[in-house]
Order: structure tokens, then sequence, then C-alpha cells
């Protein structure tokens, strides 16, 4: 069975615990700007969005890496990045339409979403239950 | 690890901007963001300093918890002498800019000097420069905020700002960051614009370390769980700390008509059920709750405002969301100036945020206005035509925005109560401690308040002190002067940690705020070693304020608290209990009768070489 984020902004607050968790959860730091989930705020605080990769079907981060440095995990479908394959050409940041990998001057690769494993510490953190991981069945069906 | 070990300093007269190391000894003694900027504030800067010149030094401060994973984590703090007082100012805020100012590697910006054209500061991690603000001056924070992210072309920016009262010295101005996130009280905006700095904008992505992260990581857990659980945790979540107004007047320690009365008819038109029930125009003013950053309580009100109100009904520019009412701007738009509007007080609280201005302070400056006005020492000659009556919710309108603009009357009233009122020969009619104005509690009705008032470091404040449990208990003055001290030297322990005082209220305990110190910092703090890392906090901060020619004739007051008996409710016909409560007090402190720290109180805490004036 596949399993998603789901992310519902009208119960995120925009405390950004996610983004801190995702860091700490890659990086061993507490750093938003290496947090591969990010909130976005509009209209003073109205509305607080959290944006993270919806791992695609047709990935075309995926389709356009030169290096074979993204591969689909067949147990979470998560598109992963193979950290030792990825040259930093950063193509792949220009073909996700959502804007949600990122380059990393840090270490000289991109970050990107790769559900933790199968437990997303994003989804663990959340203190009102707006980012799920659930069955990609269901997905929208809420909405 | 947790602090980030820098400091970066930035002399605005000759515009030399450095990085030192942070004194890693200090930091161990006062743990961070208050503590520590305080103490560099003594170390650096003459307390006799005029807080408008060039001599006063600006900090502004995170602590070693800011920017990491514990609940509340994105609060940083502005200390500096503060030109309401005279005192030393420590005002906290919370939104995200303190996390980024971490982030980008700092633990504090010193600001020293006065920059001689405006400027602003930009920090974007290594990268540090003061930009010119010349077309910046005179803009509102929330278009200073919206440009500053534009020109850099990075929305990831946080700004802290100063509006237009902060540029014309309104004693109260205060530093907003985030839109609605403000380093509020003592004027600490107004110390900005004295100095022609408009704003700092920092991005960090430098990111926090922590010692031990397994250990902090199981303290983070634990913490989240119990401020989850909590009863409080979900009120201010669902409510804020608007509930507060009718468990006031209910209690009758609701500061009324500038103090006339404890108790207010209007309250159900202004309350938390108020702000959540559809009006007769079907309009609601309450449309979300909004964290501050790292917060799992977000007790923040995102509210608008009817387009059908007198306020806003021609100014489409204010028809969206924006911050709304909490408790104590509630308070002191509301029944301190008699008025019962929910949406004009909603109007007002935005215009405090736009041009940067205390609402406690702006309230009650006007309600003592009021008072003037009815009681005929000033007239509509004065103020400029406006009717200032208690009850009339245009006259709140009106100067706010005047004195936001520094228009007209809203230039007197930019002076604060205590300026104000003396200027009038009437200084008996403003009700304030050291020139700061009141939070919404009686000290009437809640005895040990009014002692936390009266002994405050920066003049009356709610924030520094907490009795609330045994002043709902009983309304004599027995029995509230140790848990004001223990309070007292708790929050300023707490304060320093980079946390915001609500995780206290929301179920965490001290040894909570010790293991995540403690784990995150790689210094091991006793619970005796930390409590006096707090009771050190305050006498640094209370000898400041004795430097500054401060003296125990500053705790007190106003005469109108400790002589004429509430009218009503729970504490009626009571007085304060001031002149009771504070002999003791300062026995207990260790201070002589003159509210002085003796020499060995001095040097229990490891204070021995400072004195007053050689005394």
């Amino acid at each position: 069975m596949q399993t998603h984020l789901v992310i519902d902004p009208q119960k995120c607050t925009g405390c950004e615990q996610c983004e801190m968790a995702c860091s700490f959860e890659h990086y061993g730091i507490f750093n938003p700007a290496r947090s591969r989930i990010r909130v976005f705020e509009f209209e003073h605080g109205r509305l607080a969005i959290p944006c993270a990769c919806t791992q695609c079907d047709e990935a075309w981060c995926m389709q356009v890496c030169p290096t074979g440095a993204l591969m689909r995990n067949a147990v979470t479908g998560a598109v992963e990045l193979t950290a030792a394959k990825c040259v930093g050409c950063k193509v792949c940041t220009i073909a996700c339409p959502y804007g949600t990998i990122s380059y990393n001057p840090q270490n000289g690769k991109v970050d990107k979403c790769d559900l933790c494993g199968g437990d997303p510490a994003c989804a663990r953190i959340c203190p009102t239950g707006a980012i799920q991981y659930e069955s990609a069945n269901t997905q929208g069906d809420a909405q | 690890m947790s602090w980030q070990g820098k400091i970066l300093r930035v002399d605005l007269t000759s515009g030399k901007i450095t990085v030192e190391d942070l004194n890693m000894d200090w930091a161990r003694q006062y743990v961070g963001e208050r503590g520590l900027a305080s103490k560099y504030l003594l170390e650096e800067m003459d307390p006799k300093a005029d807080p408008l010149g060039a001599d006063n030094v600006l900090i502004f401060a995170t602590g070693p918890l800011t920017g990491t994973m514990a609940s509340t984590s994105g609060r940083y703090c502005v200390v500096t002498k503060g030109p309401l007082t005279g005192a030393i100012a420590c005002s906290n805020s919370g939104g995200k800019f303190g996390a980024d100012l971490k982030y980008a590697g700092y633990d504090m910006v010193i600001i020293t000097g006065k920059s001689d054209r405006p400027v602003y500061l930009l920090i974007e991690d290594d990268e540090v420069a003061l930009m010119p603000a010349d077309d910046l001056w005179g803009s509102t924070v929330w278009e200073t905020e919206s440009w500053l992210k534009q020109r850099h072309n990075n929305q990831m920016l946080k700004v802290a700002s100063i509006g237009l009262a902060g540029e014309n010295l309104v004693r109260y101005a205060c530093i907003v960051n985030d839109l609605h996130r403000a380093a509020g009280r003592s004027g600490v905006g107004a110390v900005m614009g004295s100095k022609n700095l408009k704003a700092i904008a920092a991005f960090g992505s430098k990111g926090v370390k922590v010692s031990d992260p397994a250990r902090f990581m199981r303290v983070v857990s634990d913490s989240h769980e119990t401020m989850q659980g909590h009863r409080s945790r979900k009120q201010f979540t669902k409510l804020g700390t608007h509930p507060m107004l009718d468990m006031m007047n209910n209690f009758g320690g609701l500061p009324t008509r500038n103090f006339d009365d404890t108790r207010f008819d209007g309250v159900d038109k202004i309350n938390a059920k108020a702000s959540h029930t559809e009006n007769a125009n079907g309009h609601t003013n309450f449309i979300t709750n909004k964290a501050c950053f790292g917060c799992t309580i977000a007790c923040g009100r995102i509210a608008h405002i009817d387009e059908k109100h007198f306020s806003i009904i021609n100014r489409k520019e204010y028809w969206h969301a924006s911050g709304g009412l909490e408790y104590e701007t509630a308070y002191a738009f509301g029944p301190l100036c008699g008025i019962d509007d929910i949406d004009a007080l909603t109007f007002a609280g935005f215009l405090m945020n736009e041009h940067g201005m205390d609402p406690i302070s702006f309230g009650g400056t006007l309600a003592a206005a009021m008072e003037l006005f009815e009681k005929g020492i000033i007239g509509s000659d004065d103020t400029d035509g406006v009717e200032l009556k208690f009850g009339n919710s245009e006259a709140l309108t009106i100067m706010a925005e005047k004195t936001g603009k520094h228009e007209g009357f809203g230039k007197v009233l930019g002076l604060g109560s205590r300026a104000m009122c003396e200027k009038y020969g009437h200084g008996e009619i403003a009700m304030q401690v050291k020139g700061q104005e009141f939070a919404g509690y009686d000290s009437r009705a809640l005895q040990g308040m009014g002692l936390g008032y009266a002994t405050s470091n920066r003049g009356a404040c709610h924030l520094k002190h907490d009795t609330f449990g045994p002043d709902m208990e009983d309304q004599t003055g027995s029995g509230k002067a140790d848990p004001c001290r223990v309070s007292q030297d708790f929050t300023a322990m707490l304060d320093s940690t980079g946390l915001c005082l609500f995780t206290a209220s929301a179920g965490l305990k001290e040894p909570v705020f010790r293991e995540l110190l403690n784990a995150a910092c790689g210094h091991e703090w006793s619970e005796e070693e930390l409590r006096i890392c707090g009771e050190r906090i305050w006498t640094i901060e209370r000898m400041f304020n004795l430097k500054a020619g401060f003296t125990a004739k500053d705790d007190t007051l106003p005469e109108r608290l400790k002589t004429v008996p509430a009218p009503s409710g729970t504490a009626k016909g009571k007085v304060s209990a001031l002149d009771e409560m504070l002999p003791e007090y300062y026995q207990l402190r260790g201070w002589s009768s003159d509210g002085v720290p003796l020499a060995g109180t001095l040097e229990r805490l490891g204070l021995a070489d400072l004195t007053v004036d050689g005394k």
C-alpha cells in the first residue's frame, strides 16, 4: 500500500516544528534552511501552508537526473537521493514544478524528501495533525 | 553548543561591524537572552546615560534554547535603557526573527553609537552590512517588512523594525517583528529611532546544534506531550489570553476608566465569546489561531475588522486579516478607556502593530488623557477637537492613529502618561510605576501583583513575576512577598533560556527547563545553581537602576491604589497593602531598608564587585 504525506493547511499554525524535525532527522541539527518541508504564510498569518514533495508518479526530477542519483524506493514510494551519485548539477531543482527540491551549498548536493524511510519526522512531530502520513488510496478524499 | 558562541557588534557612529567570542563564563552565570544581555549592558554603558542619546547601548539577544525544538523557541529580547522609564528595559518578543538571528550564527547583537543617517542592518549568515534606509524612513512596520523582503529577493528574511512611532521617539514605541509580534514595552523602539536604525533584517542557514541530541530529544518529546495534555495549553490554543477579561471582571480586578472602577459593564461586547460570535452584519472578528516559531501552543489571534465598521469603512487597506486581540490589548483599549466596541479595539490594535507602539502604555496614556478631559483640565482645544471622553470609541481610533503618526494631540500622548499628566500639572492622574503604565490587574484586588508592579525593574509589569495563586486565595498583603520574590527569580531564569513564559503556564516545571538547558548546553546546572542564576539576573537589573539614580522611593504605586478603596468586586473597600509588603520583600531579598542589596547578598551571588556610587 502506498502512503503519502497528507497536508491540511486549515490545521497548520505555522510553528515550523516540522522544519526543525526534518533538518534534525537528516543532519542532526535544527535548521529550517535545510528542511525539505517548508511552511509558507499568507495574509499576515491567516493561512500557513506546509509544502513538501508529493512523490509524483511521473517524477520529472528523477527523469532529468543525468547521473541516476534519484531512484524510486519501491517500499515507501519515495523518490530518494543517492548522495554519492549526485554531482550538484541542480537540474532536478529546475524540473520540479513545486520547488520542493533545493540545492544545499554546504555539501554540494540537493536536499529531497525521502519520507524518512517510511516514518516521516514532520508528521510525527506536528502538534496539530496538519501533516499526516496516510494511505494514498484516500488522498484528496477529505478535500 | 546551543549557544552559538558569537556576538555581533555594530557601532553605528563609525559604521564598524565586528564579530567576537561570547564570554562563556558569563553565559554559564547568566544563561542567555535577558540575563546575559543585562550583564553586557551593565558592563558596557553608564546607567546614567541619556536613553535617547548616542551613549545608550541596544542589545538584541537570543537564549541557548532559541532555535531548538523545545516548544516556543522563537524568542529574543531587547535590552537597553528605556526612555519611558529611565530604567533598564527588557522587552521580549516571539515571532520568527529571534530564531533566524541565532541561525545566522549569533547569540546577540550589541548596537552602540548613533548613525548620522537612517540605516538598516542586514544579516545573512556571515554577510553583515549597514545599508542606507533614507527611502524607508517614514514608512510603516508593514511596508518596511514587505519592501526589505522584496529588495533582497528573500521571502525567508525576518525583519524587526520600527514604524513612525519609533522614528518620532514616542516614549513607548516598540520594535515589531514578523508583522505583529513585538518587543513591546518601555520604549525600546524609540531607542532604535534615536539611533537612526530603522530595521534589522536577518536570515540564517547555519542552524543550531545541541550538546546531547538524544537526551535533548527525549525531554523535547516528553515536554511536548505534557503541554499537549495540559488544560491551560488547550485554552491558550482555543482562546488565547482573551478569557482573562471575564476572569478579571468577575474577580473585580479589572482596571476600568483609569482605575476608577474594578469592573466593567461592557465586557460581554469585547470578550473572547464576542470575538467568536457573528455580529449583525454576519461578521466574526476571530479567524484563526497562530503560532510563533517553534510553538506548540499557538495562542496568537488572527482577526479582521467588520468592513462596515466606521473605522475602516472607506479604508480597504485594512480589510485584511492581521494580529487580533489578546488580553492586555483588549483591557487597555476596552475597560481602561471605558470602550466596548470590539472592532474599534481590533483596529487600534492593528495600528499599534503597523506604527510600532505598545498597546498597554498607549491605552494607559489615553485613559489618563480621558480623565484629564472629563475633569476639565484639558479641553477640546488641546485635543484637536476630539471629545476625549471615556467610552468614545472614535476617540480611541483617531488618537491611536495620531500618536502613531505623531500628529496633533498624538504628540502629547506619545510622551506617556506620567510626562503628559505632569505637563498639565496633575501627575497624580497618571497610573504608572517608574513611568510605565499598568497591565490589566488592579493592585487593590491582587495584592502580590501590586508588589510585583512596584518592584519590577522595568516599571509596572505583569510579566516579571507570578503571584496569581496566592492573589486569588486571599486579598491581604500577608504571604505575598516571598512568592513574589521567588517567582521574579524564576521568571528571570526562564526569560533567559529563550523560551516563552507560557510554557510554564502550560504545564512545564523547573526540572524540565533545567534538563532542556543541560542537554542543550553541555553544562550541568543544579537546581540551586539555576535558581541563583535567576536571583543574580534580578539583582544586576536592580543594580543598573540604582546606579541610574533610582531609590526605594520609586518602588511605589500611585496614591489612588494606596488610598482610594476599590469600589466594587471581591476587593470592595480594599486598598493596596504595599507599605506592609515592601519591607518584608526587601528583607527576604537581603536588601537594606532602602532597597539596596547588602554586601553579603552581593557576595553570595558572586557580585561583590558591584557597588552603588562607591557605597
